[in-house]
């Protein structure tokens, strides 16, 4: 095992100084001698059949060097789990803002008004707008080749249904006889946009041997590769795909954005061509996060102990699949919370409609299902006069518990979470003040809410190469996009500390597909975790080569020596007889052996679930879920009833990381993650009108400004060393956001008495609460 | 002619360095630092004055540039994220920037830093409500803010106390 030395302490990114003096490049921020710029036309019809073309005077507009329609594009389809996109609309569009054709032309303006000069003629067919409507009997059909479209696991679905599936452990139907008590509600969540900071872009260039090379904005180099070599139908060899800096994904830039336009015209123009989208095209155009309506109903006894919970969710998958089937099964996986619940039923689906695609967002179905899940427990709560935090108590998981159908959990530090934020927001004395305190003269009232968290985290396949140079210092690839979250740091901070080098003699490579290694992409928790793993891997392969250089240069046997810090490897016990890497490395490089190459692979694997305990119906693979990772929050809320504004004014987030890596890094993710999830609980909504986004602009699309996040986050790292992994490490970048919600909800309740159970819970949907509660 | 056609000439003065670029009338400022001046460190997040990703100062005050025609500034003294060399309350903004961790993407990294140090060169010791407020105008959907509000206080905590001359 190697190593670990130098883990858990702060350091700036490493990258940080390049971003903050204007350095760094982003993808718009390249150029290529006699580059293009693209620009694309979007569907202005939400459902119709394309009847015909006329883009003549488009391509009569001095300076366009192309134009592209889905009639000059392969017919053919890619997509994460259907295979159901093409990258202009193909004989139908299927919502408002769909690429329609795309132009280059010699600056971006140009190729703007060129973009308003194509005619498209559109047949309109009638739409699905919201899955109530992707129900009906008679309701139009979206994909009508939906079953001819490949798919990458099992499978049910009709109409307009993306994925059909259930879960189910013990036997929920006769429990319900048992239980005491019944609570049972129905919770709405809305359609989030991203917002990344960074709107979609994409560029590229074609060379003189077939290749097309792609630099974007992207959250997995692998997947940007694999999309662009399907849709062109190309091998894969044919298609580099690059990122520079990326400016924030949060899960929206997991699938392509607009790097197949980019390599179609690169093709077509046979230059360099740059796509980068408008804000309001990229709102339009891009994703969310999908809205869900969830129907929970969970039984007890008196004392609180849950015995059996049931319920269903329909979601919006909007018009294309992505990754829908794998939000809805997410939903479905952590209904039940981090309890004891043994018995169970939930049935889900998510469906088509005639609008922007949803897709993951940080906290994945999960933001979802914990907003019902957590918001139900506090009314348990209530209906059984019990303080929130002892009735999760008295029902969270216990270490040697499992997930559903024998998953194991790793540490289940549940409990401990809870405790921590009872302990750290002084709960139990500030909640009772706040119960007991007036409302405020200006009709301000507090409260305070609690919310469990937990999530996996792992996932896929990676890997990694290490080079020893023969300097002595070592470049690591792995493939891995560093979006913001800080990964590039970590890996340099565990490849220094398995190889006890200082953190500046790593040099990290570029997620590039020529130069990297597979890593299947930034999402769902998964980078420090899987990284770790195949560092540790590699290292510990660099280190196997290394010493028997250092025992033949020291004149000792191989057993006999050992690392020590500083890049050196010396006798056993006897540091002042050393041979630095360097030495070793030239050694290596230039008279026996040859250069030292370290390599590492993961897969996260664990059996598949016991079909004996829990049936997962029409659902995708869990054995590669992941590990655990567990976590609490708690909000302090102020409630304006005159208004009905809702304000987090203080926020406890702990959460059990395994290790922290960089404990400035992990506060920035609690911190980030916490605000978002702030929007998420009372602010952000993308709003359809017949399939017309309404609010395509930060104008009108609020998230969290400096003064809507609260005065004190109190960001509380717990250190459980996860057994599975070397470094003891687990993912923090999602769970900090998933919470919130429910949290505001539960502390809003305790405020103002009220139980809002539609996010987000704006100062409209609290007033009419308010007004009903009232009268 | 194409659509693009440049026909007035505008000078300023760029981190101290005087430019003198031929724009068109409907051309940003922010569109002749990044495309004409390849000065690529202001971001453009939304280019309709909302984001603040692509604030500037001119002439010490902070300006969006998405929103500024490069006409406007002829004339003027803009200081961009590039010009910390010049620039000694921005440059002690950035250092304090990259040590709190305040900086996570980046990409609404170089508008909040021209925003803080629009604040710190009008007010050198602000309190904390005050930073909130300043920088209220500027988007991040990393951080969360509470480490950029620590770096503002970081910087005004390294910079000389009294109140720069209005
Ligand atoms: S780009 Fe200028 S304010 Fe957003
Ligand atoms: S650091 Fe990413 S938007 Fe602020």
């Amino acid at each position: 095992m190697s190593q670990v030395s130098e883990l858990g302490a702060s350091m700036p990114r490493l990258e940080a100084s390049a971003k903050a003096t204007g350095v760094a490049r982003y993808t718009a921020d390249l150029a290529f001698p006699n580059m293009l710029h693209g620009a694309v036309l979007m569907s202005t019809s939400a459902h119709a059949r394309i009847k015909s073309y006329d883009v003549s005077a488009a391509r009569a507009l001095p300076g366009v060097r192309a134009v592209m329609t889905g009639a000059d594009i392969p017919r053919k389809r890619f997509g994460l789990m259907i295979a159901d996109e093409t990258a202009l609309a193909i004989d139908k569009v299927r919502y408002i803002g769909e690429p329609v054709a795309a132009v280059a032309a010699i600056d971006r303006e140009t190729a703007l008004a060129a973009a308003e000069l194509i005619q498209v003629e559109y047949e309109d067919l009638p739409g699905v707008f919201t899955p109530d409507e992707a129900m009906m009997p008679d309701a139009a059909i979206v994909h009508e080749t939906f079953a001819a479209y490949p798919k990458n696991f099992d499978c049910i679905a009709d109409g307009n249904a993306i994925s059909i599936a259930q879960v189910l452990s013990g036997d929920p139907d006769e429990a319900w006889a048992e239980a005491d008590v019944v609570v049972e509600g129905v919770y709405e969540t809305q359609a989030q946009y991203h917002a990344y900071m960074e709107p979609v872009a994409a560029v590229a260039d074609v060379d003189g041997l077939g290749r097309v090379t792609v630099w974007s904005s992207t959250q997995s180099v692998f997947r940007t590769q694999i999309c662009i070599a399907e849709a062109l139908d190309l091998p894969r060899a044919k298609v580099r795909s690059i990122s520079p800096y990326v400016g924030g994904g949060f899960g929206g830039k997991s699938e392509p954005g607009v790097q197949i336009i980019a390599a179609l015209l690169a093709r077509e123009t046979g230059r360099a061509v740059k796509v980068v989208l408008s804000r309001q095209e990229d709102m339009m155009m891009m994703r969310s996060r999908h809205p869900a309506r969830i129907h929970l109903k969970t039984g007890a006894r008196r004392d609180g102990t849950i015995l059996v919970r049931t319920g269903s969710v329909v979601m919006d998958g909007g018009a294309y699949a992505d990754d829908s089937p794998a939000a809805m099964h997410m939903v479905l996986h952590f209904l039940r919370g981090p309890y004891r619940v043994p018995h169970l039923r939930f049935d889900g689906r998510v469906l088509y409609t005639n609008k922007l695609r949803a897709a993951a967002f940080r906290g994945v179905g999960n933001a979802q299902a914990t907003f019902a899940c957590e918001s139900q427990i506090d009314e348990l709560a209530r209906k059984l006069s019990l303080d929130p935090i002892d009735l999760r108590l008295r029902n969270v998981l216990q270490q040697g518990d499992s997930w559903l159908g024998k998953h194991p959990i790793g540490s289940a530090s549940i409990g401990e979470c809870l405790q921590r934020v009872r302990s750290e927001s002084n709960w139990d004395a500030r909640r009772a003040a706040l119960a007991e305190a007036p409302t405020s003269k200006s009709g301000k009232r507090r409260g305070l809410g609690v919310s469990s968290v937990v999530y996996t985290c792992a996932y896929l396949s990676t890997s990694a190469i290490v080079r020893l140079l023969d300097d002595g210092t070592v470049t690591i690839a792995t493939g891995a996009v560093d979006i913001g979250q800080g990964s590039d740091t970590a890996i340099a901070q565990m490849c220094a500390a398995a190889l006890r080098l200082p953190v500046d003699s790593v040099n990290i490579v570029q997620a590039d597909t020529d130069a990297t290694p597979f890593n299947s992409g930034t999402n769902a928790s998964r980078i420090t975790y899987m990284l770790g793993q195949v560092i540790a891997q590699a290292t510990d392969d660099i280190v196997s080569q290394l010493f028997p250089h250092a025992a033949e240069l020291l004149e000792c046997s191989v057993e006999d020596v050992e690392l020590v810090p500083g890049g050196r490897v010396a006798i056993k016990g006897v540091k002042e007889r050393f041979v630095s890497f360097a030495d070793c490395s030239r050694r290596a490089h230039f008279k026996a052996g040859g250069p030292i190459i370290g390599r590492g692979s993961y897969v996260f694997r664990v059996e598949e679930p016991d079909t004996e305990l829990t049936i997962n119906k029409g659902m995708m693979s869990l054995a590669a879920i992941g590990t655990y990772v567990f976590g609490a929050q708690v909000v302090e809320t102020e409630v304006d009833e005159v208004t009905g504004k809702v304000e987090v004014v203080e926020a406890w987030s702990a959460h059990d990381v395994g290790r922290a890596v960089n404990r400035q890094a992990v506060e920035g993710q609690i911190e980030g993650g916490l605000v978002q999830g702030i929007g998420f609980a009372l602010m952000e909504e993308l709003v359809w009108s017949d399939g017309q986004l309404t609010n395509p602009s930060f104008m009108d699309y609020k998230i969290p400004c400096s003064l809507d996040a609260p005065e004190n986050i109190h960001a509380i790292v717990i250190e459980n060393p996860e057994p599975t992994h070397p470094f003891g490490v687990k993912g923090i970048g999602e769970p900090p956001v998933i919470g919130i919600a429910p949290a505001v909800g539960n502390a809003v309740e305790h405020a103002v008495n009220v139980r809002v159970r539609q996010l987000p819970i704006t100062s409209e949907r609290v007033l009419r609460c308010l007004l009903d509660r009232g009268s | 002619m194409t659509i693009n056609a440049r026909t007035t000439l505008t000078s300023f003065v760029v981190n101290g360095d005087p430019q003198e670029v031929s724009v068109t009338g409907a051309q940003t400022l922010l569109n002749v630092l990044r495309e004409d001046l390849h000065l690529t460190g202001t971001k453009c997040g939304c280019n309709q004055g909302i984001c603040g990703a692509c604030t500037v100062l001119c002439d010490g005050m902070p300006i969006r540039a998405c929103l500024a025609l490069a006409m406007v500034v002829d004339g003027r003294d803009i200081l961009t994220v590039e010009g910390g060399k010049t620039d000694p309350v921005l440059s002690v903004v950035q250092q304090a920037f990259v040590e709190t961790g305040a900086v996570q993407c980046g990409f609404c990294t170089s508008g909040m830093i021209m925003s803080a140090t629009a604040l710190l060169m009008r007010k050198p010791s602000p309190d904390r409500q005050e930073i909130r407020e300043e920088l209220s105008g500027n988007l991040c959907r990393c951080t969360g803010y509470a480490k950029i509000l620590d770096a503002v206080a970081l910087a005004a905590s390294r910079l000389p106390i009294q109140e720069s001359a209005t």
